[in-house]
């Protein structure tokens, strides 16, 4: 059987389901026997693959280059996963939503200036730092996401029981308790 | 009193007249899920999740303020129902603030419990993020207007189980809030007498206990179970 080209990506999230994929202990070592790792934060790779198979978003969008990332993964990838709370809901990404127009604004205000105890100044950098979108969103309000895998972080058994029916050529079925959200 | 007959899912049963759709499916053991209905206060019919089909009539009917009919053919869990239950449940999530992650409530919220429990995995519809407030003037509660689905719970306690008739509804539709007094800061509200009660109703993260951090406040539902016990029977006794 050809290895599974599987990706992670990590936008505006807290890196804890990362953390919580780190958490699959053993389980790992059978995967690194059936994928290949093509693209994640824990792998070096500059740039975003093609012919991905799978690829597990963490993550809310919250700025631009979130967004064409996102574009990129999903022209690239044939099963896409919204892997996690911020990708599923945006979550705590999107408190800033609240603030309503000029939110950005007011967040890179509340940030970098009011709270500053050294050198007070807007981050500004055409090019390296990513203009903040006017309005954090879950990734399924950008593009189609297959599956949905919802938990602040997912427990480590409830990635495992997502990415073993993957593996196995399976629909993953996830239900009850797996499903909660936070 | 006069028995009826009815079938529910197909099931025949005898209810008291008088008896709502809830009521006899609940001695039936038939579960039809419900976020405003509390035990021992007056139904409103304000969340929508326990509506029912009764044949011969087109539209859905909640099971909480429609009362018994001899002859009633009701269904409570068909395809058309799961539907309108999953959409019901979504607009819910999808109008206020509900971040689980950094809720009093997280793993205690009926909220919370019926979405996966009704197998929703996201919320299709865009979410609001309206901008609400949170009052903590209370010496021992507080309010999170951003977790409030409006079931109305606090106000009928307050009203009807404690007779202090602090909370109360203001504003319509998607402006709807509730209010302590006449739309004062809850601290300041004289009538509430601090018992509680509307804390230990509420389905959600919306009214809490100070103090609390995330997912560190559990119910004790008991409490209300002792107050509408000992109103309808007499007796001071817990009931378990």
């Amino acid at each position: 059987m050809d290895r599974v080209r599987l990706a992670t990506v990590w936008f505006g999230g807290c890196s804890g389901c990362h953390m919580s994929f780190l958490d699959l202990d053993e389980f790992l070592i059978e995967l690194a026997a059936r994928v290949d790792l093509v693209y994640s934060p824990v792998v070096d790779m500059k740039e975003y693959p093609e012919k991905v198979d799978v690829c597990l978003i963490e993550g809310a969008i919250c700025n631009q280059d979130n967004l064409d990332l996102l574009h990129k993964v999903r022209a690239r990838t044939k099963v896409l996963v919204s892997f996690g709370d911020c990708a599923v809901t945006a979550n705590v990404p999107a408190i800033r939503n609240q603030l309503g127009a000029g939110n950005t604004e007011n967040v890179l205000q509340r940030a970098y200036i009011d709270n500053a105890q050294n050198n007070p100044c807007l981050p500004k950098c055409e090019g390296i730092v990513p203009a903040l979108l006017p309005r954090v969103m879950p990734v399924h309000e950008v593009v189609r996401v297959e599956y949905f895998l919802p938990g602040c972080p997912p427990p480590a058994s409830n990635i495992k029981a997502l990415v073993g029916a993957l593996l196995s050529g399976a629909t993953p079925k996830l239900e009850g308790m797996q499903l909660k959200f936070g | 009193m006069a028995a009826k007959t009815l079938t529910i899912n197909g099931l025949q049963i005898s209810a008291e007249e008088g008896a709502t759709i809830l009521q006899a499916a609940d001695e039936a053991n038939v579960k039809i899920p419900t976020l405003c209905h509390l035990d021992g206060v007056y139904d409103v019919g304000a969340c929508r999740l326990c509506l029912v089909e009764v044949a011969g009539v087109p539209k859905l009917l909640p099971a909480c303020t429609t009362k018994v009919v001899e002859g009633m053919e009701v269904k409570t869990d068909t395809e058309r129902l799961r539907k309108y239950r999953r959409m019901t449940l979504e607009l819910l999530l999808a109008e206020r603030n509900h971040v689980c992650a950094v809720c009093v409530a997280n793993g205690h919220c009926e909220l919370q419990a019926f979405a996966w429990s009704l197998g929703i995995d996201h919320v299709r519809y865009d979410y609001c993020f309206p901008k609400w407030s949170v009052d903590n003037t209370h010496r021992l509660f507080g309010m999170d207007h951003n977790r409030c689905i409006l079931c109305t719970r606090c106000v009928r306690v307050c009203w009807h189980i404690e007779g202090a008739g602090t909370k109360n509804v203001s504003g319509r539709g998607g402006h709807a809030r509730i209010i302590s007094d006449l739309n004062q800061p809850w601290g300041e509200a004289d009538s509430c007498t601090s018992c509680g009660k509307c804390v230990q109703a509420c389905p959600t993260g919306a009214l809490f206990h100070k103090g609390s951090t995330v997912a560190e406040m559990e119910r004790d539902r008991s409490k209300l179970e002792f107050i509408v016990t000992a109103r309808e029977k007499k007796q001071w006794i817990a009931s378990d």
